[in-house]
C-alpha cells in the first residue's frame, strides 16, 4: 500500500518581497525515510515548520498526517514527532520528568505516561538512569532517549532536524540505527543533515536551492542522473548552482 | 619552525575534565587540524591558546610567547575566530572591520592586501548591520575581523559547524590561499572529512588526544584489514556483517559498509561466503584503505573508557 503521509502542492513562503520557499510540491509515502537537503539559506527550515504546523504558507496547500497545513495545524503538532540536535531534552530535568513533560504535553494521561515510561526505560535498558539529570548522560544517550521522547505519542511521522550535527562519528551510525528500526516500524522519517553520507541512508532525497527543489529521487538514482560516484558530489553540482547569497 | 607548541595541558571545570594532560606542536605555516565531535574539549584548548583562560597545569607558547605570562603580547600576534558568532551584530560591516583594526592600532587599508579576497566578496554590503547578514556572509567577516591586524597565527574555532557541504569546500579554499600567505593556521572541526585537508593534525575525544600525525601517517597507523561491503538490504547486511567471527566491527559509510576485520581470522572471500550462506547472495566486497573517520572510530573504541565516556565533559 503506498500512501502519501506527507503530501504537497506549491507551496511558498515569503517574507516581505522576499520568496523563501518557492512553489514546492512533493509528496513522502509512508514508512519512508525522506532526506531534506539543501545549502544554508535554501529555504528548508522555513519549509519545515510550515510542515510542523509552526507556520502558514503565503501560497499553496497540502497535508501532514493526514491534516491540512493551513488550517489543522494544531492536529498537525499533536501528530507528528520533532527532534534537533540542537533542542531535544530538558538538561535540569531528570530522565523521567522529561518523558512525563513531554508526555504531558502531548496530552497523555498520567496512567499511559507511567506504562510508557516503563516501555521506554525499558527498551532503552536505562532503568537506572531514570532519575539522573539528562544533561548528564552521555551523547549517544541523550540521543536515543530524545529520539524515544519525540516518539512517546506514537506520531506516524517524525521531523528529524539536523539530528547529528557535532556528533561523534559512532554516535552519529548508532542514531541512524534507530532511524532504520523505526522506519521498519513503519514510521515515515523526515531529515535534514549536512553530512552526505547520511544521504545516502535516505530512500529518497529532495535537494533546495533558492526556494525550490531542483532535484528529487533516489539517492541511486541521483548518482546516475548526475554522474556522481556519491552524494556529496551530487550535492555539490546542484547546490553549486544556488544563485542567492545565503 | 615551531609555531605552537604546548606541554602536559590540563584543565578542570568543578568536577568535570575537560582537558585531560594534552601535549601538541604545530609548525609555522601549516594547516594544523583539532578533529573530535562537541564536548571533546576543542574550545576550551582553543581559549587556553589564545589567553582567554588558564589552564590548571601545563604550559604552552605561541610564537615563543608564553600562553600566560606573555598574554599582552600574545594577543598582538594571533587572530582568533570563536565559534559563535562573536562580532558586534548592531554595528555595520565596516564599522566592525574599523573597530577591530583600530584595537589592533592599525587600519583596514594598511592590511588591505591580506584580506582583499575575503573583504572584496562582503564589500557590497559593507553598509549593512552584521546581525543583518547571512550565514556565509556573517563567516566572511568574522574572518576579515580576524585577520585584519595581519596576525602570525589563526586559531579558527569550528568556523564550518552547520554550514553546507558546498560552503564547507569554499571555506577550505579560503584557508589554503591564507596559509599560502604565511599564516600558522589551527583549526577545529566536528567534520571527519576536513581532516584530510590539514597538514598535520589531532583527534580528540574526551579531553585527551587519542591520535596525531599527518593524515596518511593516522591512516598508515590502522591495525586491521577494511572491508568496504554493498548489497541490496544494506540495514539488515549491517546485523549480519556484526555476527560474522573476525569482523571487529562493522558501520555505515554512505552507501557500503565498512567492516574491520582481524586478517588472522578471517578475508574478504570467508565473509562474502558467510554472507551468502546466510542469504545475501548478492553482495560485494572490497578491501579498501582506511579514512580519517575509520581511524578515529578505531582509537575512539580502543581507549578503555565505558561507554559512558562518550560525553566528554564527564568526572
Amino acid at each position: 500500500m503506498e500512501e502519501n503521509v506527507i503530501h504537497i502542492r506549491n507551496l511558498t513562503k515569503k517574507f516581505g518581497d522576499f520568496t523563501a520557499v518557492d512553489h514546492i510540491s512533493f509528496d513522502v509515502r509512508r514508512g519512508e525515510i525522506f532526506g531534506f537537503l539543501g545549502a544554508n539559506g535554501a529555504g528548508k527550515t522555513t519549509a519545515m515548520r510550515i510542515l510542523c504546523g509552526l507556520s502558514r504558507p503565503t501560497e499553496g496547500e497540502g497535508t501532514v498526517a493526514g491534516y491540512d497545513i493551513c488550517s489543522e495545524q494544531e492536529k498537525i503538532k499533536r501528530n507528528i514527532g520533532y527532534m534537533s540536535q540542537k533542542f531535544s531534552l530538558y538538561p535540569d530535568l531528570t530522565v523521567r520528568e522529561n518523558i512525563r513533560l513531554f508526555g504531558g504535553i502531548y496530552g497523555l494521561g498520567d496512567r499511559r505516561i507511567r506504562e510508557k515510561t516503563d516501555a521506554m526505560l525499558d527498551m532503552l535498558g536505562m532503568q537506572s538512569e531514570r532519575d539522573q539529570f539528562a544533561g548528564a548522560l552521555p551523547l549517544g544517550w541523550k540521543q536515543k532517549l530524545a529520539f524515544s521522547i519525540a516518539m512517546v505519542h506514537d506520531p506516524g511521522i517524525i521531523f528529524l532536524d539536523e539530528p547529528t550535527g557535532g556528533v561523534d562519528p559512532e554516535t552519529r551510525r548508532r542514531f541512524w540505527e534507530m532511524i532504520y528500526d523505526a522506519a521498519e516500524r513503519g514510521v515515515t522519517v523526515f531529515v535534514t543533515t549536512h553530512y552526505m553520507d547520511e544521504a545516502e541512508y535516505c530512500d529518497r532525497v529532495s535537494v533546495m536551492v533558492d526556494g525550490r527543489i531542483a532535484a528529487l529521487d533516489s539517492p541511486d538514482r541521483l548518482k546516475s542522473e548526475f554522474h556522481a560516484g556519491n552524494m556529496d558530489e551530487v550535492f555539490g553540482i546542484i547546490a553549486g548552482r544556488a544563485g542567492r547569497e545565503e | 619552525m615551531t609555531a605552537i607548541e604546548i606541554k602536559h595541558i590540563s584543565k578542570r571545570y568543578g568536577k568535570i575534565r575537560a582537558l585531560d594532560d594534552i601535549s601538541l606542536k604545530v609548525d609555522a605555516g601549516e594547516i594544523f587540524g583539532l578533529i573530535g565531535p562537541d564536548g571533546a574539549g576543542k574550545t576550551t584548548l582553543f581559549r587556553i591558546m589564545t589567553t582567554l583562560m588558564l589552564p590548571d597545569s601545563g604550559s604552552g607558547t605561541v610564537c615563543g610567547l608564553d600562553i600566560v605570562k606573555d598574554y599582552a603580547g600574545l594577543r598582538r600576534i594571533i587572530g582568533y575566530m570563536p565559534g559563535r558568532f562573536s562580532l558586534y551584530q548592531d554595528l555595520s560591516v565596516k564599522e566592525n572591520m574599523d573597530y577591530f583594526a583600530t584595537l589592533f592600532g592599525t587600519t583596514v587599508r594598511e592590511n588591505y592586501g591580506t584580506i582583499k579576497e575575503i573583504y572584496s566578496q562582503i564589500e557590497p554590503f559593507a553598509d549593512r548591520r552584521a546581525g543583518k547578514l547571512s550565514g556565509g556572509m556573517k563567516q566572511k567577516l568574522a574572518l576579515c575581523c580576524a585577520l585584519v591586524h595581519k596576525p602570525s597565527v589563526l586559531f579558527l574555532d569550528e568556523p564550518t559547524t552547520g554550514v553546507d557541504a558546498v560552503s564547507r569546500k569554499d571555506f577550505w579554499n579560503m584557508l589554503f590561499r591564507i596559509k599560502a600567505s604565511g599564516v600558522t593556521i589551527f583549526v577545529s572541526t566536528p567534520y571527519m572529512d576536513e581532516a584530510a585537508r590539514c597538514d598535520r593534525l589531532a583527534l580528540i575525544r574526551d579531553g585527551s588526544i587519542i591520535g596525531t600525525g599527518t593524515p596518511s601517517e593516522i591512516v598508515s597507523g590502522f591495525p586491521f584489514r577494511l572491508l568496504s561491503v554493498r548489497g541490496s538490504r544494506m540495514y539488515r547486511l549491517l546485523k549480519e556483517l556484526r555476527n560474522i567471527p573476525g569482523v571487529i566491527s562493522c558501520f555505515s559509510f554512505g552507501d557500503s559498509h565498512h567492516v574491520t576485520y582481524d586478517p588472522a581470522v578471517t578475508d574478504r572471500v570467508r565473509i562474502l561466503a558467510r554472507l551468502s550462506d546466510a542469504g545475501f547472495g548478492d553482495c560485494t566486497a572490497m578491501d579498501i584503505m582506511p579514512c580519517i573517520e575509520d581511524c578515529f572510530m578505531w582509537l575512539s573504541g580502543r581507549r578503555d573508557v565505558p561507554t559512558a565516556g562518550q560525553d566528554g565533559l564527564r568526572a
